[in-house]
């Protein structure tokens, strides 16, 4: 196991700038998630940090050595791709061992690592199968397979689980993370699903147009998102933006929301009257069946999930959403009461994105 | 099919079953015929009208090809230039192939044009330049020659078809490779060789059956027996005033023979699938 340390990495094809400004430390035995809308340049990032694309600047280090320059088969790193890519003609003891082959391991470590490996992945009954005789979580679980039995210095995922279906991904992404614990492995870990983010990651790091938007847990990034991207991306149901104006009172502010004002007590700083977007999420509003106390707002939409109920409410234009435990909040047409708990409250600036408070 | 009467599944049986019949008769009937004609005595050819199989059977006209001329030595320069030619286009469109289908390089569209308007002139009109090059190259009038030529005009469809062979293999397993520690070549060698075995099979036996059954080529370069493939030697039995309808026919099913043993060999890699299982399927 290593560290990955990355710095000032950036990386384009001609002209097309994919990946700019890259700075990530990954420390020995860390679990990191690469998160972010398709075409955020997560995958590339992983590619070259595999040696698989060049990086057009910077420098990449794996353990203490500099890597930029290494071919893939030299940085000593595992990747598990979307695809899986087994090697169809080969069986699934031979797809095990052929990066073990390839390195010329004696044939009794071979057949012991790969003995230890399927054993923990519950290969041991398929190891004569070929990959088209078996599932999509079994092929998964090979592919697996196929990065433990080395112990490289760092494991790469390339979405892996995009290609189940939802019950095996859930119990997939428990088994990836048993696996993490067992291993203490250095991981990096790319989707574009939140929730595989924020259940695997030690830090996840949120990525939009090629540059890293923040890095941080995932409570982190849920609790304190730095800008409006990350805290639109993650959560589910995403977090409720809107605008609002803000006016300076003494030592702290007032928020205009709608008609509703709502006293801050820090100071937020912009200027007086700056208009700013206020976001909360969906779990942290208030809802209350009477209408009266707080702000009103009618029920465009009830969807209830079984945990709970999504409302759909429409208290001054916008379109918000809440979501709630209480599973006969309201029914759709009836007015509700909102409140919004300042403590929940994030703000940013409307322009830049970057939060303010 | 859903929706059909059991009276519209019989007729719709035999219907496919006619249609593939006539096919079948349709391309079979002259080879039964050069076989027939091969072990009919000349003194029955003429006299017995059309039948289906001569009333005596004889083998003498294949003796006669094989002893008294020049056969056998048509027959082993034909399976030399289709060898080498097959071997040769092989291995050079398997890797022009794998370039096409793997790497962006400057003017790579232009060098696929220019192997595709290759293939779109008659090739009576190229003759003439032909005959004038490999003269003073000194190639006419040997087999080096047709392997060049040979080489030359397969090698445009075979890129093509390596090509889209390769193309077949994802990306992902070559990479896979090479992040298991091999270097590009290993990843050719282990894992996109193997995988596009059946392509390098279906090229082998189309540039084998081009070049064994070429025509104009052979006849236009080579001039002495010595070094006739079989397609300009079977000419030989058309004389000034007869022809050897026995003889011929003889000759050409023996010609049959290596194409036909050629087929049986790789008709496997031919249908066998090409990359089942590699990705979610």
């Amino acid at each position: 196991m290593a560290s990955v340390t990355l710095r000032n990495v950036s990386k384009s094809f001609g002209s097309v700038a994919v990946l700019s400004g890259i700075d990530l430390c990954i420390a020995d035995g860390e679990f990191v998630v690469l998160v972010g809308p398709s075409g955020c340049g997560k995958s590339t990032l992983l590619r070259t940090i595999a040696g698989l694309e060049e990086a057009t600047g910077g420098e990449i280090r794996i353990g203490d050595r500099v890597v930029n320059d290494m071919a893939p088969k030299d940085r000593d790193i595992a990747m598990v791709f979307q695809s899986y890519a087994l090697y169809p003609h080969m069986n699934v003891a031979r797809n095990m061992a052929f990066s073990l082959a390839i390195r010329k391991e004696r044939q009794d470590v071979i057949d012991q690592r790969i003995g230890v490996a399927s054993g923990k992945l519950g290969l041991s009954e398929l190891l004569n199968r070929l990959p088209k005789q078996l599932s999509g979580g079994q092929r998964q679980r090979v592919a697996m397979g196929r990065a433990i039995v080395r112990s490289p210095k760092a494991f790469l995922f390339d979405e892996p689980l995009s290609n189940l279906d939802a019950r095996l991904r859930e119990q997939m992404r428990a088994e990836i993370k048993k696996l993490h614990q067992d291993l203490g492995s250095t991981s990096i870990y790319v989707t574009h699903d939140q929730i595989e983010a924020m259940t695997l990651a030690d830090r996840i790091v949120a990525m939009h147009a090629g540059i890293v938007q923040q890095i941080g847990s995932p409570l982190d990034l849920y609790d304190r998102p730095a800008n409006l991207f990350v805290a639109g991306f993650i959560g589910s149901p995403a977090m409720n933006m809107f605008p609002a104006t803000v006016r300076q009172a003494g030592t702290g502010s007032m928020l205009s929301i709608g008609n509703v004002a709502l006293p801050l007590e820090t100071r937020v700083p912009v200027s007086e009257g700056a208009a700013v977007t206020v976001g909360i999420r969906p779990e942290h509003l208030e809802v209350g069946r009477q209408s009266g106390a707080g702000m009103s707002a009618s029920v465009e939409l009830v969807e209830p999930t079984g945990f709970g109920t999504i409302v759909h409410l429409k208290p001054f234009g916008e379109a918000i959403k809440a979501f709630t435990l209480d599973r006969a909040i309201a029914v759709r047409g009836e007015t509700v009461s909102i409140n919004f708990p300042v403590t929940y409250l994030h703000l940013f600036d409307p322009v830049s994105g970057i939060r303010l408070n | 099919m859903v929706g059909r009467s059991r009276l519209q599944r019989i007729f719709g049986g035999v219907g496919l079953y006619a249609a593939l019949f006539a096919y079948l008769a349709f391309v079979v009937l002259p080879i039964f015929w050069i076989i027939k004609v091969s072990v009919t005595p000349d003194s029955l050819l003429y006299s017995e009208g059309i039948r289906l199989w001569p009333s005596r059977m004889t083998f003498t006209n294949y003796e006669r090809v094989l002893s008294a001329t020049d056969f056998p030595r048509f027959f082993l320069n034909s399976l030399i230039v289709s060898i080498a030619t097959a071997a040769v286009v092989t291995a050079v469109a398997s890797l022009a192939g794998y370039a096409l289908s793997r790497f962006n390089f400057p003017g790579k569209a232009w060098v696929s044009l220019v192997l595709l308007m290759t293939q779109t002139f008659p090739l009576v009109m190229v003759i003439p330049p032909i005959y004038r090059i490999m003269g003073q190259l000194g190639l006419t009038d040997n087999l080096y020659g047709l392997i060049i030529i040979y080489t030359a005009f397969n090698i445009a469809f075979a890129a093509f078809l390596m090509q889209s062979f390769c193309d077949g293999v994802p990306r992902d397993l070559e990479e896979a490779a090479m992040i298991d520690g091999c270097t590009r070549l290993q990843a050719i060698r282990r894992i996109v060789l193997p995988l596009t075995l059946p392509g390098m099979g279906a090229t082998v036996a189309f540039v084998f059956t081009a070049a064994w059954g070429e025509l104009l080529f052979a006849l236009m370069l080579i001039n002495s027996d010595s070094q006739k493939t079989f397609s300009v030697g079977l000419l030989t039995f058309v004389g000034k005033f007869a022809v050897d309808w026995g003889q011929m026919m003889a000759a050409s099913v023996m010609a049959l023979v290596p194409v036909c043993i050629f087929f049986t060999f790789l008709q496997r890699y031919l249908v066998t699938g090409l990359t089942a299982g590699a990705v979610k399927g």
